[in-house]
C-alpha cells in the first residue's frame, strides 16, 4: 500500500486509502469482501462495486421506464382511449391526466435514472479509474453518497405518482420540461409537483458529486505519463460530461428552487400576475436541458471510439480531433439552449442567432461520424455483438442528427414544434443513439465486470430484434409529425392511426429484443464460463484489458506506466 | 363507437379529395406535410423538401460509406489491417464540406424565418384583428375593438356527438372564421397555463403564455376548413381542445360577424349554412 501512495502522491487525497476501509484491506490481504454481505455494498467505497450499483439501479429503472413507454404504445395503438378510460385495470387509469403523468416520468426516469446513471454512473465509475490507471476514485466515500442518493431521488419520484397532482388526478403531467403555470400551484395544487421537485433537486446533488469526482480523480489520479493527450476518449468523453454536469445542474437546481418558492412561499418568479414571467423558467430549464442532452450521449461517443478501435484492430482516427470535437460539443451545448423554444414568442433576430449556433453543432458531430468509419477503414474488422451496437449506432445517430438540422430552421421547426417529429429525432438521438451505446459498452466490458463470457448468439439477437424494432417505432413517427401529430396526446384523428399502430408493432419488436438480453444475462449467471483477461485480441489496447477478468477488488498497486 | 368514427371521418375525408379542394386536415397514413394553403406554408414546406433533400443525401452517403467498410474491410477481405490514424486532407474535407453545406441551408433558412415571422406592411384596412385565448382546456376568440367586442368560445365536438362531415378529435362547436385574402393578425395568450395555437395547413404555431400576447399572421388564399391542435401539454385534456378555423369570402365574413354581435348560436348556424362540412362545403370554395 505504501507503495501505492508513494508512486502517486496525488492519490493520497483519496481518503478512503487513509482509514478503515484500507486497514481491511492489508488484515485480510487479497481476500474481498463476500458479494452477499450488506455491507459490501451500502457502505462501498470501491469504484467498481459502486459502478455495479449504478448499473443494476439503472436496469431496474429502465425496466419500469420501458414498461411505462409499453402503457403508453398500447394506448396509442388505436383511435380512442384503449387503457386510460376509467375501466381499464379495474379503473385504476382512471382519466387522460394519468396519460400525461406516464409520458412525464418515462422522460424523466429514462433520462435521470437510465441513461445518467447506466454511462456515467455505471460504466464512467467502472472504466475510468481502470482506463487512467488509477487504484480507485479520487473521493470513494463521496462515491459512496452521490449513488445512494439516486435510490432515494428515485423512491420521491415514483412516489409522486401516487399522491395528488391536479385537481382530480394523482401524479404530476406536466411533461419532463416542468414548465410553470403548469407545475405552479394553481393548476397543479398537490404534493405530487412537490416530490418531483426533491427528486431531482436530490438527483441533482447526486450527480454533481459524481461529475466533481470524476473532474478530480481525471485531473489528479492518472497513471505516470498519461498526458490528458494521452488519455483514452472514453476518459475524456466523461471528463467533458463532468463539466458540463458541473455547470448545467446548478442551473437546474435554481430554477427548482424559484418553483418551490413560488409554490409554497408566494414567491411570484414565473407567476405573471405578480410580476414574474413562465418564460424565464424555459430559459433557465432548456440552459440546463441542452446541455443534459449532451451529457446524455457524450459517454457513449467515448464508448463507441473504443469498440470501434477494438474491433477494426487499428488505433482511432484522428484521436485529437476526436477529443475536441467533444470539447466543443459541450461548449457549444451551452449556448443554443432556446432553439427548444422558437414557438415561446422570441424576438425573431434572437431565433435567426439560435439557428445559426444550433447548426454549427453539425461539423463536430460529423467530423465525429466520418472519424469513425475512418477508424474502420482499412481495418480488420470482427463482427462481435458490441461491433453491431457500435455500426448499428452510427447510423442511427446519423438519421437523429440530420433530423436535427431540420428542426435547427426555425422557420420549418414553427411547424414541427411539439409534433411527433420531434419525438422522433430526440429518440433517434437517445433511444436508438445513447440506449444502443449503452449495450454497446455493456456486451464490450461484460466479460471484464462480471467475469464471465455472455452467449454472442443472443446478444446477436438483441442487437437485431432492437435495431429492427426501434427503427420501427420511431421512424413512422417522423411521418405523424409532418402531418401535424401533436405530442404528449392520449388520443388523437383517425387519420393517424396506420403510423402509430406501426409505432405499437415495433414496440412490441423491441420487447423481443430486451427478452433476449435478459435471457443472455441470465444464460450468462447460470453458464458461468469463465472470461478471459482480454477476449478482444490485439485490437483492445486501453489498461483495463491488462487486468484480471473481473479485475482485482484493488488494483493498479504498482501503478501502471505510460509511455 | 369508435369503427363508426373512423368511418364517419373517412368518408368526410374521401368527399374533400373527390371535388378536388385542398386537403385541410392530416390524411390517413400520410407521410409528408399537409397540403399547403398558405404561400408561407408553401415555402416553408419548399424549404423542407429541400434539407429533406440533402440530409437523405448524407444519411444514404453515410450508409453507403458503412456499408463499403463492412464488406470491403471486414477480417475475410483484410486479413492485416492498416495501421493509420491520421490524413490532414480528409480530415480538412470533412470539416469544410459540412460547413459549406450548412451555410447553404441557412441561406435558405434567414429569409424565411423573417417571411414566416414578420407580417408585410399593408394598409390597415386590408388587416383583421383576432385575439385568441387559451382556457383549460378551450380557446376563446374575440372579433372587434372597444364597446364592439364580440367572443366565441371553441370547444371539441365530444365523439358521440359528431355529425355527418365532422373530424373525430378535430371539429369543434364554434368555429374561429376568418375572411379571405385578408392578412389575418391574432394576438394570443393565455388565462391559466401555456397553450399553443398551432395551424399545421398554414405552416404556423406559438405558444399562448399567460402574461404575454404573441403573434401570429397568416393569409389564406381558398375558403374552406382548416384544422389545427392545441400544441403545449396544458393538462388533462390537453388532447381534446383543436383549433377549427373557417376561411370565408369577405361578404360572408362580414355577415357572419353580424350575426355574432346577436349570438354566438346565431353565427355558427349561418356558417354552416354557407359552409356546410362535407362535400357541399368544398363546393362553395369554388
Amino acid at each position: 500500500m505504501s507503495a501505492d501512495t508513494k508512486s502517486a502522491p496525488e492519490a493520497g487525497h483519496g481518503h478512503g486509502h487513509d482509514h478503515g476501509h484500507d486497514q481491511a484491506h492489508d488484515d485480510h490481504g487479497h481476500h474481498d469482501p463476500k458479494w452477499y454481505s450488506p455491507a459490501r455494498w451500502l457502505f462501498s467505497t470501491n469504484h467498481k462495486d459502486i459502478g455495479t450499483l449504478y448499473l443494476l439501479f439503472a436496469l431496474g429503472a429502465g425496466t419500469v421506464g420501458m414498461i411505462f413507454s409499453g402503457i403508453m404504445r398500447v394506448e396509442l395503438a388505436e383511435p380512442g382511449l384503449q387503457l386510460f378510460n376509467g375501466t381499464a385495470f379495474g379503473g385504476f387509469f382512471g382519466n387522460p391526466e394519468n396519460y400525461n403523468v406516464i409520458t412525464t416520468m418515462h422522460g424523466l426516469i429514462m433520462i435521470f435514472f437510465m441513461v445518467m446513471p447506466a454511462l456515467i454512473g455505471g460504466f464512467g465509475n467502472w472504466f475510468v479509474p481502470l482506463m487512467i490507471g488509477a487504484p480507485d476514485m479520487a473521493m470513494p466515500r463521496m462515491n459512496n453518497i452521490s449513488f445512494w442518493l439516486l435510490p432515494v431521488s428515485f423512491t420521491l419520484l415514483i412516489l409522486s405518482m401516487f399522491v395528488p397532482g391536479p385537481p382530480g388526478a394523482n401524479g404530476f403531467g406536466g411533461g419532463w420540461v416542468l414548465y410553470p403555470p403548469l407545475s405552479s400551484h394553481d393548476a397543479n395544487p398537490g404534493l405530487a409537483m412537490d416530490l418531483v421537485i426533491f427528486s431531482l433537486h436530490v438527483a441533482g446533488i447526486s450527480s454533481i458529486l459524481g461529475a466533481i469526482n470524476f473532474i478530480v480523480t481525471i485531473l489528479n489520479m492518472r497513471a505516470p505519463g498519461m498526458t490528458l493527450h494521452k488519455m483514452p476518449l472514453f476518459a475524456w468523453s466523461v471528463l467533458v460530461t463532468a463539466f458540463l454536469l458541473v455547470l448545467a445542474l446548478p442551473v437546474l437546481a435554481g430554477a427548482l428552487t424559484m418553483l418551490l418558492t413560488d409554490r409554497n412561499f408566494g414567491s411570484k418568479f414565473f407567476e405573471p400576475a405578480g410580476g414574474g414571467d413562465p418564460i424565464m423558467f424555459q430559459h433557465l430549464f432548456w440552459f440546463f436541458g441542452h446541455p443534459e442532452v449532451y451529457i446524455m450521449i457524450l459517454p457513449g461517443f467515448g464508448i463507441i471510439s473504443h469498440v470501434i478501435s477494438t474491433f477494426s484492430k487499428k488505433p482511432v482516427f484522428g484521436y485529437l480531433g476526436m477529443a475536441y470535437a467533444m470539447v466543443s460539443i459541450g461548449v457549444i451545448g451551452f449556448i443554443v439552449w432556446a432553439h427548444h423554444m422558437y414557438t415561446v414568442g422570441m424576438n425573431v433576430n434572437l431565433k435567426a442567432y439560435f439557428v445559426a449556433a444550433t447548426m454549427v453543432i453539425a461539423v463536430p458531430t460529423g467530423i465525429k461520424i466520418f472519424s469513425w468509419i475512418a477508424t474502420m477503414w482499412g481495418g480488420s474488422i470482427e463482427f462481435k455483438v458490441p461491433m453491431l451496437w457500435a455500426i448499428g449506432f452510427i447510423f442511427l445517430f446519423t438519421v437523429g442528427g440530420v433530423t436535427g438540422v431540420v428542426l435547427a430552421n426555425a422557420g420549418v421547426d414553427h411547424a414541427l414544434h411539439d409534433t411527433y417529429y420531434v419525438v422522433a429525432h430526440f429518440h433517434y438521438v437517445l433511444s436508438l443513439g445513447a440506449v444502443f451505446t449503452l449495450f454497446c459498452g455493456w456486451y464490450y466490458w461484460f466479460e471484464k465486470m462480471w467475469g464471465v463470457k455472455y452467449n454472442g448468439f443472443l446478444g446477436g439477437l438483441h442487437f437485431w430484434f432492437m435495431f429492427v424494432g426501434s427503427n420501427m417505432v420511431f421512424f413512422p413517427q417522423h411521418f405523424l409529425g409532418l402531418n401535424g401529430m401533436p405530442r404528449r396526446y392520449v388520443d388523437y384523428t383517425p387519420a393517424f392511426r396506420e403510423w402509430h399502430h406501426w409505432s405499437t408493432i415495433g414496440y412490441y419488436v423491441v420487447l423481443v429484443g430486451m427478452a433476449f438480453f435478459f435471457v443472455g444475462l441470465i444464460e450468462a449467471m447460470v453458464r458461468r464460463r469463465k472470461a478471459e483477461a482480454n477476449p478482444w485480441g490485439e485490437g483492445a489496447t486501453t489498461l483495463e484489458w491488462t487486468l484480471s477478468s473481473p479485475p482485482p477488488f484493488h488494483q493498479y498497486n504498482d501503478l501502471p506506466r505510460v509511455r | 363507437m369508435r369503427r363508426g368514427a373512423w368511418k364517419s371521418w373517412a368518408l368526410g375525408c374521401a368527399s374533400l379529395f373527390v371535388t378536388g379542394s385542398a386537403a385541410a386536415a392530416p390524411t390517413p397514413g400520410g407521410v409528408n406535410f399537409q397540403t399547403p394553403a398558405t404561400e408561407v406554408a408553401r415555402d416553408v414546406m419548399a424549404f423542407h423538401n429541400e434539407v429533406l433533400i440533402i440530409i437523405t443525401v448524407i444519411t444514404v452517403f453515410v450508409t453507403l460509406l458503412l456499408a463499403w467498410v463492412v464488406i470491403r474491410y471486414n477480417k475475410r477481405a483484410n486479413p492485416v489491417p492498416k495501421k493509420f490514424s491520421h490524413n490532414t486532407l480528409v480530415e480538412i474535407v470533412w470539416t469544410v464540406v459540412p460547413v459549406l453545406i450548412l451555410v447553404w441551408i441557412a441561406k435558405g433558412s434567414f429569409p424565411l424565418l423573417y417571411e414566416q415571422d414578420v407580417m408585410p406592411k399593408v394598409p390597415e384596412d386590408q388587416v383583421v384583428d383576432i385575439k385568441v385565448y387559451g382556457h383549460q382546456w378551450y380557446w376563446r376568440y374575440q372579433y372587434g375593438q372597444g364597446d364592439e367586442i364580440t367572443e366565441i368560445e371553441s370547444r371539441i365536438v365530444p365523439k358521440d356527438q359528431l355529425k355527418a362531415g365532422q373530424i373525430d378529435q378535430l371539429s369543434v362547436d364554434n368555429p374561429i372564421v376568418a375572411p379571405l385574402n385578408k392578412h389575418v393578425r391574432l394576438s394570443i395568450t393565455a388565462q391559466d397555463v401555456i397553450h399553443a395555437w398551432a395551424m399545421p395547413p398554414f405552416a404556423i404555431k406559438v405558444d399562448a403564455v399567460p402574461g404575454r400576447l404573441n403573434q401570429l399572421w397568416f393569409k389564406a388564399e381558398q375558403p374552406g376548413i382548416y384544422f389545427g391542435q392545441c400544441s403545449e401539454i396544458c393538462g388533462a385534456n390537453h388532447a381534446y381542445m383543436p383549433i377549427e378555423l373557417r376561411i370565408l369570402p369577405e361578404d360572408q365574413y362580414n355577415q357572419w360577424l353580424t350575426r355574432l354581435k346577436m349570438s354566438p348560436a346565431e353565427a355558427t348556424a349561418y356558417l354552416d349554412q354557407v359552409q356546410p362540412r362535407g362535400a357541399a362545403q368544398v363546393a362553395a370554395a369554388h
